[in-house]
């Protein structure tokens, strides 16, 4: 239960950002089937939005494939920074949490499981309820593209409110602060250098490594 | 695009997307990782958040400029607020996109 009381914000941010997406896909020529496919199989909004655009003007699959890998590699980072909290647990169970690992459940996880009142069950509920809604409402998108205008009741923006409360959780000190400030100026700078989407890798690596001396430095390990 | 090709991209976006996932916990979670690692591990929800946010706020076009006058930046200074205030992920999603919708409208 738990699980899912977590779990409903990110499931009510992930219907308006799922029927955008299958309403996309719609609009690129797929049927609500393969868009349910892609759901199913991939899980990974930001790559499935890249995907079906880069679909739509005729992209050959190594290079689709060759784009999602490099938009997922955040999820590196994301998993090594949840494996600290899951030592015990077995493998198996790792890799079916693995597929859930989203922008979204990392952020809530993560925060659950550093103040310890989390365990691995309650991960995979919100993971797979995540899941769930993510895929009723891409093919939902799918089968109401036709009606759905462009804009409407501002879809656009469910991604971006989501992203900014789930980056409020994560401010619990002046380091976290700092190290947001500093990630959130470098991938802009490197946005503007960079065509594609390297800059959100190269803008947090570099950031949480200039504030790993920074709090070494100050010590500022009040939380740990 | 033939069906044939549609599965193509969809396995091969499920494996990259799930070997990044899957490789970190299934590895380094049975091993103690060094201090420094941790900590570091430790600010990269909050960098990788905010690398995702502020490109999307702030720049424009393709390529890429600088645009500090976009209804997202402008929906975004409240929306944040209303997250510092209320720490509720639903209600800012909700807000938020009011928000959006209304600014978009004027």
């Amino acid at each position: 239960m738990p699980g899912l009381a977590a779990s409903w914000p990110i499931c009510l941010g992930y219907v308006p950002i799922g029927i955008a997406f299958g309403v996309l896909a719609g609009k690129a020529g797929l049927t609500p089937l393969e868009i349910g496919l892609m759901s199913v199989i991939v899980f990974a909004g930001s790559a499935q939005f890249i995907a079906v655009s880069m679909i739509a003007s005729g992209a050959g699959a190594p290079a689709i494939i060759a784009t999602a890998f490099i938009v997922n590699l955040r999820h590196l980072l994301m998993s090594s920074a949840l494996a600290v909290f899951l030592k015990p647990e077995t493998r198996r169970k790792l890799s079916l949490f693995a597929y859930g690992v989203t922008d979204e459940s990392f952020a809530i996880n993560y925060s659950r499981f550093k103040a310890g009142q989390w365990n691995l069950n309650q991960a995979l509920v919100l993971n797979h309820s995540a899941n769930l809604v993510w895929i009723f409402s891409t093919v939902a998108g799918g089968f109401s593209g036709a009606w759905i205008p462009d804009g409407a009741f501002g879809i656009d923006f469910a991604l971006i409110g989501m992203f900014i409360c789930l980056l409020v959780f994560q401010l619990r000190g002046g380091i976290y602060i700092i190290t947001a400030v500093i990630a959130g100026v470098l991938a802009v700078i490197f946005s503007l250098i960079i065509p594609g989407n390297l800059h959100v890798i190269i803008g947090s690596v570099l950031a949480a490594t200039i504030c790993v001396f920074i709090r070494t430095e100050s010590n500022e390990d009040a939380d740990d | 695009m033939t069906d044939y090709d549609y599965l193509m991209i969809i396995v091969g976006m499920g494996l990259v997307t799930y070997l990044p996932r899957w490789a970190p916990l299934f590895f380094l979670s049975r091993r103690s990782l060094p201090q420094w690692f941790v900590r570091w591990l430790d600010l990269i929800p909050a960098a990788i958040l905010s690398a995702l946010l502020m490109p999307v706020l702030v720049t424009n076009g393709e390529p890429r400029h600088l645009d500090f006058l976009k209804p997202e930046l402008l929906a975004a200074l409240p929306t944040l607020l209303f997250a510092l205030k209320t720490k509720s992920l639903g209600g800012t999603v909700i807000v938020g996109m009011l928000l959006f919708w209304l600014l978009s409208r004027f």
